[in-house]
């Protein structure tokens, strides 16, 4: 064996694709090594000789490389660029090395090869299935200060980073006629075969490189090429044509319904220094009219005792390491099978210049053609045996071997030794689409049966082992015709699932069946004996299957075991259901580009920046961005709002009203339209007049609210609550559409196409007067609540004479551009008059004082306009509308129910907390009975006092009771009052 | 991610461009303000949730903005049909296979015990 | 202020200014224009058509365009109607005497020009519509879904698309397609 000096001692020159001449750099515990491109962190440190790569999840024992490729349960890295791009629990055998890699070995302290958490090990009877369910049961304090942190201390591999992830990922929604996933022969076949009818072909896989097994597959030829060779030159020709699109380094992670997948595409992940512009993942979602799965299979290992040593791994793996990285995973490599595919391995192995220990196979009679290729390559083949036990601590240095049954049992020297207990069949995305399984008796796994979806198995994963039919079968998978003609050396048979000889059932060995979680061949056997007697109660008591593999290797084995535990057939303990991912996939590219400003759109108003430019602090109401207050120099909120709230009424305040909803209802049935929408009567509206409107869904409770003007006999400016103006639309539409189809009226959102401008107090019309033209804005001609359509500095306007302060008010509605300049020329105007500007919050202080009630804040969707005081807006006459039987359930017109009504606490400088309890004797045992709750609470400047609305219990009988709020450290009396702090009379509004 | 057949826009549109709007086929009273308290209930509060075959309203709020209903399976998520808004139940298509074939949690529970 | 004169208000666009793309993407703010949600029944159309001087289209995802209008159909009793500067919409709409309810939405919406051989690429960074020519042609038209925002996409040529947005979602909508095309030009 002759080896390349600085890519690894391992390394076999001569053997496997990559080229010695291109290296990258690596560190793995900060030790420094040379890899050529295309290695994974695996195969460039199996080219080393290191095999330790990390400790067990449980009993932190020393463990290896298992695979080549995404079913690694062992191998797990935390790989990292620099501090913030560092991700753990990496699987060693898909991370492709690139140069300037960091990377680290997990689950061990102080060091990988001397670990303080192995004492685990020698207490792992206490660590059996169902441990914690048993152990952490009580005393109960003891979870939150023992158990709890002990728990979550042990739990999970690998550490997150702590910074924020500096990359960036991608989002593309796709469509095409034929998703292929895996592109093996099956794969490539069929997109050969769909691409060459015109439609549309994504052929997606995994790997960097198409072909599948062809990577280990050296012996297989298509129309007389090599294999591997045939697929790159596929995969050239496939990409060149306009139809089909290629994917590498792709995985489809999630199969759902409708043809729906999920496919993460990895784009930096394997460059040393990616373009700045690269997502490092780029998220596809494909809706596909049909899809091909060519997945492939995996290789199950042996179940036998101390199984997980390093240097212990599949057959395919070695081989792949061996064919494709050129890298031998052993001087001395030991063989155990249940299958003919280790015995290509095991001759691979021969050829390289590979000692052969021995070939193991358990079963009585392998096949006379391996048998003959065995001799001919002398190796000695021990048939009828098993490997009952290995020697080494942190790796393995012998395999002791018995004749099945019993007798001696001899050591023999090993540094490696592969194992293959056959095949499992990757029917993770047919299982996610919904697809049913059937159990093949006599291969002993389980293939697809009945498709939930247009959709169709080819290959491996469909239980098609022979080359030629796999090809025909992906031929007419892809509908379309093409010849290829495939020829391998050896049909392979065998395979077995369950323990292996010498694993039990009652022995104290560690035979592991889940390497991720460390579940043995016993944990199962105990959980069956301990009553559980479904796959998915045995899932979850011993967490076979549950770590991030999925148990893609352990599934089938736990499910033997617990079988013949059961003594019932298989398809009777049933299979766990496959769920998305099939492989983890990072937040990053789930979140794509919902991140920053991206995360969620702010809404801003077309006077955003002057509230900006005035100081505005804002507050998020839903999506939008509204001005909350206007701090002056040296103010902070509750001076702001008191200065702003005394100025409206002694001057005037300017308010940005634009984010109110706007509905447009038009057509001759417009107002019979809004008679069945909301509960007062809107026929005697006569145009050019506005009034307050309450809309209550069909079971009577306040569902929103807003003023509604008439410019025309056929058109209606309906407001809404800002928060509810999409769900009143669709309200409306709803009833429109399906209930009264027959009404001529169309709904319309304007709530973008106008910025509204209100100017509320005593100089309010004095402040606007010079921009208004085309209507008399006089009291006497414009009274509160008229509507016009008129012009404001040149631009068509809709002018409402309308409040929310109780002050004489207007709001001027223009077209959503010339928003800022109106704005502009009014503060311009007004300022200079000591008017202010105000925002949201001086808003709602204004309104409570007037006891103007806040839909969604005072009421919370049991309130009924009756109990908020509203009682006058229900009409009594109208013969329908939404609510009207609704408002006569016995429940809504009982005595007694929680209404609307004022507080004010005996001490005036006491401001109540929104939402506090109200009770009416504070010395009685708890639980107390309550009488409802506090609504809204302010400090009044225009009051001198604070004040407050509730709901309470008979709230408008108990007007002059005292009542008592009861807080952590103190208890609050309050008098019941009504609604109105300020100008009870409300003279003020028709100033 | 349901795949949806919109009756007005004649084309399968993802349900990122829908609202599921309840159970179809519930029709207002005529004479809502004289209906019994027991009919008001089973008009607005009730609702049969089935499991399987269920007919339901959808809204194509970010399409064409129309109301429309479906029929569909709950367990498989198969939609049999959908049609328009104001139109009877529509006649379903044979569908071969029973839903029945689809493995649930808690059918694997009953095979189990 | 505006330079006809002090006492008139001037238009500040949600977007203007904005511009960008990549090497495949170009990104650019469409210039104002006059908008209407029309709404009418079958037998109206017709009259609205001839009115408005552009034939109202009643197949699902088409437009149609003439005398500088664009009519795109939203649903069967739906179009927005597009005009160049300023068309006259509301008026032509009301002269046709037909039944129909139209809404001035000229400033409810902006709209942002898509072009370049990315252009549905960077579209389909956040809209889930099948944006191949087969399926969705030039002259085609769909409200739908960019991200997490409602928009209406227009595809005026085979590279380049119109995308209708409201105002207060259109930083958001340019961002996304910002994103988008540098995505699509990788």
């Amino acid at each position: 064996m002759s080896a390349s000096s600085n890519s690894g001692t391992f390394r076999i020159k001569g053997a496997g694709r990559l080229t010695p001449a291109r290296t990258a750099r690596f560190t793995f515990d900060g030790k420094s090594y040379t890899a050529l491109e295309g290695d994974t962190v695996a195969s460039a440190l199996l080219a080393h000789g290191v095999h330790l790569l990390g400790r067990s999840f449980k009993y932190h024992r020393p463990r290896g490389i298992l695979s080549a490729g995404p079913e690694e349960p062992n191998a797990l890295i935390d790989v990292s660029r620099d501090a913030a791009r560092r991700q753990p629990n990496v699987r060693a055998t898909v991370q492709e090395v690139f140069d300037g890699a960091k990377i680290a070995s997990q689950n061990r302290w102080p060091s990988l090869k001397f670990d303080v958490g192995a004492v685990n090990n020698l207490f792992s009877p206490f660590f059996a299935a169902g441990f914690y369910y048993k152990t952490f049961m009580w005393p109960r304090e003891a979870w939150v200060k023992i158990y709890e942190p002990f728990i979550r201390r042990a739990a999970g591999l690998g550490v997150a980073p702590t910074e924020e992830d500096p990359d960036h990922y991608a989002n593309r929604y796709a469509h095409c006629d034929v998703l292929i996933a895996g592109a093996g022969v099956a794969g490539l076949t069929a997109a050969l075969s769909a691409a060459a009818t015109g439609a549309s072909v994504f052929l997606v896989d995994e790997q960097p490189e198409v072909g599948g097994a062809l990577h280990y597959d050296t012996a297989t030829t298509i129309d007389g090429q090599n294999g591997y060779d045939w697929a790159q030159a596929t995969a050239a020709k496939l990409k060149a044509m306009p139809n089909v699109t290629v994917l590498t380094r792709t995985t489809v992670f999630g199969y759902y319904n409708h043809g729906f997948l999920g496919l993460v595409e990895r784009v930096t992940d394997h460059v040393a220094k990616p373009g700045k512009d690269l997502p490092r993942e780029r998220l596809w979602q494909v809706r596909a009219k049909k899809v091909v799965l060519a997945t492939g299979s995996i290789e199950r290992h042996m179940v036998f005792a101390n199984n997980d040593r390093p240097g212990i791994m599949l057959a395919s793996a070695a081989r792949t390491f061996l064919n494709h990285h050129g890298v031998a995973v052993g001087r001395q490599v030991g063989v155990y099978t249940a299958h003919d595919s280790a015995y290509e391995a095991a001759f691979d192995l021969k050829r390289a210049g590979v000692s052969i220990a021995a070939i193991v196979d358990c079963r009585a009679d392998p096949g006379e053609a391996l048998l003959a290729e065995a001799r001919a390559l002398g190796i000695s083949v021990l048939s009828g045996h098993s490997v009952t036990d290995t020697g080494g601590r942190l790796r393995i240095s012998s395999m002791t071997v018995a004749r099945n049954g019993g007798g001696d049992a001899r050591k023999i020297p090993v540094d490696a030794l592969i194992v293959s207990a056959g095949w499992t069949p990757s029917v993770h995305l047919f299982s996610q689409s919904r697809g049913k399984l059937r159990f093949d008796d006599v291969n002993q796994r389980f293939l697809p049966n009945i498709y939930a979806q247009d959709c169709v198995s080819v290959g491996s994963c469909n239980g098609t082992d022979d080359l030629a039919e796999l090809i025909d079968e992906a031929i007419a998978a892809g509908g379309g015709s093409v010849a290829l003609a495939g020829e391998n050396r050896f049909e392979w048979t065998g395979g077995m699932i369950g323990a292996a000889e010498g694993a039990g059932p009652d022995t104290t060995v560690k035979a592991f069946v889940d390497f991720q979680h460390d579940v043995t061949a016993k944990d199962i056997r105990l959980a069956v004996r301990e009553g559980m007697h479904s796959i998915e109660h045995i899932k979850r008591f011993t967490t076979n299957g549950m770590a991030s593999d999925q148990g893609k290797l352990s599934n089938m084995h736990g499910l033997a075991i617990a079988a013949e535990m059961l003594d019932r057939p298989i398809p009777q303990v049933g299979l766990t259901t496959f769920r998305a991912p099939y492989t983890p996939v990072t937040y990053g590219t789930l979140v794509g580009h919902s991140r920053g400003e991206l995360f969620d759109p702010a809404r801003k108003t077309p006077m955003h920046a002057l509230e900006t430019a005035e100081g505005a602090e804002f507050e998020d109401v839903g999506n939008w961005k509204r001005a909350w207050y206007y701090p002056k120099r040296g103010e902070d909120m509750l001076a702001a709002v008191n200065r702003e709230c005394r100025t409206v009424r002694e001057v005037a305040g300017v308010f940005n009203g634009s984010t109110l909803g706007k509905i447009e209802v038009v057509g001759p049935d417009a107002a019979q339209f809004l008679n069945l929408l909301y509960t007062n009567a809107w026929d005697s509206l006569k145009p050019g007049k506005s009034r307050y409107g309450i809309m209550t869904r069909e079971d009577g409770f306040v569902y929103d609210d807003g003023v509604v003007g008439r410019l025309a006999e056929d058109r209606f400016h309906v407001t809404t609550t800002t928060g509810g103006a999409p769900r009143v639309l669709h309200h409306m539409e709803d009833y429109l559409q399906t209930e009264f189809p027959h009404l001529k009226v169309w709904l319309t959102s304007t709530t973008e196409q106008w910025a509204v401008i209100a100017v509320q107090g005593p100089k309010a019309r004095e402040i606007i007067q010079p921009f208004v033209e085309g209507v008399d804005i006089s009291n006497e001609v414009f009274p509160h609540m008229s509507v016009a359509e008129c012009s404001v500095m040149g631009v068509p306007a809709r002018l409402f004479r309308v409040s929310f302060t109780g002050e004489l008010g207007y709001e001027i509605n223009v077209p959503a551009d010339y928003g800022p300049a109106v704005w502009k020329a009014i503060w311009e105007r007004a300022e200079p008059m000591g008017a202010c500007l105000y925002g949201t919050e001086t808003m709602h202080v204004l309104r409570a004082e007037k006891g103007y009630i806040i839909v969604g804040q005072d009421t919370d969707g049991t309130v009924t306009p009756h109990d908020a005081g509203l009682g006058w807006a229900v009409s009594s006459k109208k013969p329908d509308f939404v609510g009207i039987r609704g408002l006569k359930r016995p429940d809504l017109v009982r005595e007694n129910r929680k209404q609307l009504v004022g507080l004010l606490t005996k001490d005036p400088a006491v401001v109540l907390e929104e939402g506090g309890q109200i009770v009416a004797d504070p010395n009685q045992a708890k639980p107390m009975t309550m009488l409802g709750h506090v609504t809204s609470a302010y400090w009044s400047e225009n009051c001198g006092r604070s004040i407050a609305l509730a709901l309470v219990a008979g709230g408008r009988a108990r007007i002059g009771e005292t009542l008592h709020v009861p807080l952590k450290d103190r208890t609050i009396e309050v008098e019941v009052t009504d609604m109105v702090f300020f100008d009870k009379d409300g003279g003020r509004i028709h100033g | 991610m349901l795949l949806i057949h919109c009756p007005y826009c004649e084309e399968d549109r993802s349900e990122l461009e829908f609202r599921w709007a309840g159970e179809a086929h519930i029709a207002r009273p005529e004479n809502i303000s004289a209906i019994s308290d027991e009919e008001f209930a089973e008009y607005f509060f009730l609702r049969n949730n089935e499991k399987g075959l269920t007919y339901e309203r959808w809204r194509h709020i970010h399409g064409c903005g129309r109301f429309f209903n479906a029929a569909r399976d709950t367990v498989s998520d198969r939609f049999l049909t959908t049609y328009k808004a104001g139109m009877p139940k529509q006649p379903l298509p044979e569908t071969g296979a029973s839903e029945k074939t689809v493995e649930t949690y808690e059918a694997t529970e009953g095979d189990a015990r | 202020m505006a330079d006809s004169g002090a006492d008139l208000a001037n238009r500040t666009s949600p977007l203007s200014g904005f511009h960008g793309g990549s090497s495949t993407v170009r990104l650019e703010a469409a210039p104002p224009a006059e908008r209407i949600s029309l709404r009418a029944r079958a037998e109206d159309v017709a009259a609205l058509s001839s009115a408005l001087g552009v034939d109202l289209p009643v197949r699902p995802k088409t437009s149609a365009s003439g005398n500088g209008r664009s009519a795109l159909w939203l649903g069967p009793d739906e179009w927005l109607v597009i005009a160049e500067g300023n068309g006259g919409l509301m008026q032509a709409a009301k002269n046709s005497g037909a039944l129909h309810s139209a809404t001035d939405v000229s400033h409810r919406n902006t709209a942002i020009l898509v072009s370049g051989p990315g252009a549905a690429a960077a579209i389909n960074a956040g809209c889930p519509q099948d944006l191949s020519l087969k399926a969705f042609p030039v002259g085609a038209c769909s409200r739908t879904v960019f991200g997490k925002v409602e928009i209406v996409l227009l595809r005026t040529g085979g590279d380049a698309f119109r995308m209708e947005v409201w105002r207060s979602f259109s930083d958001y909508a340019f961002g996304l397609l910002a994103e988008g095309a540098q995505d699509a030009a990788v």
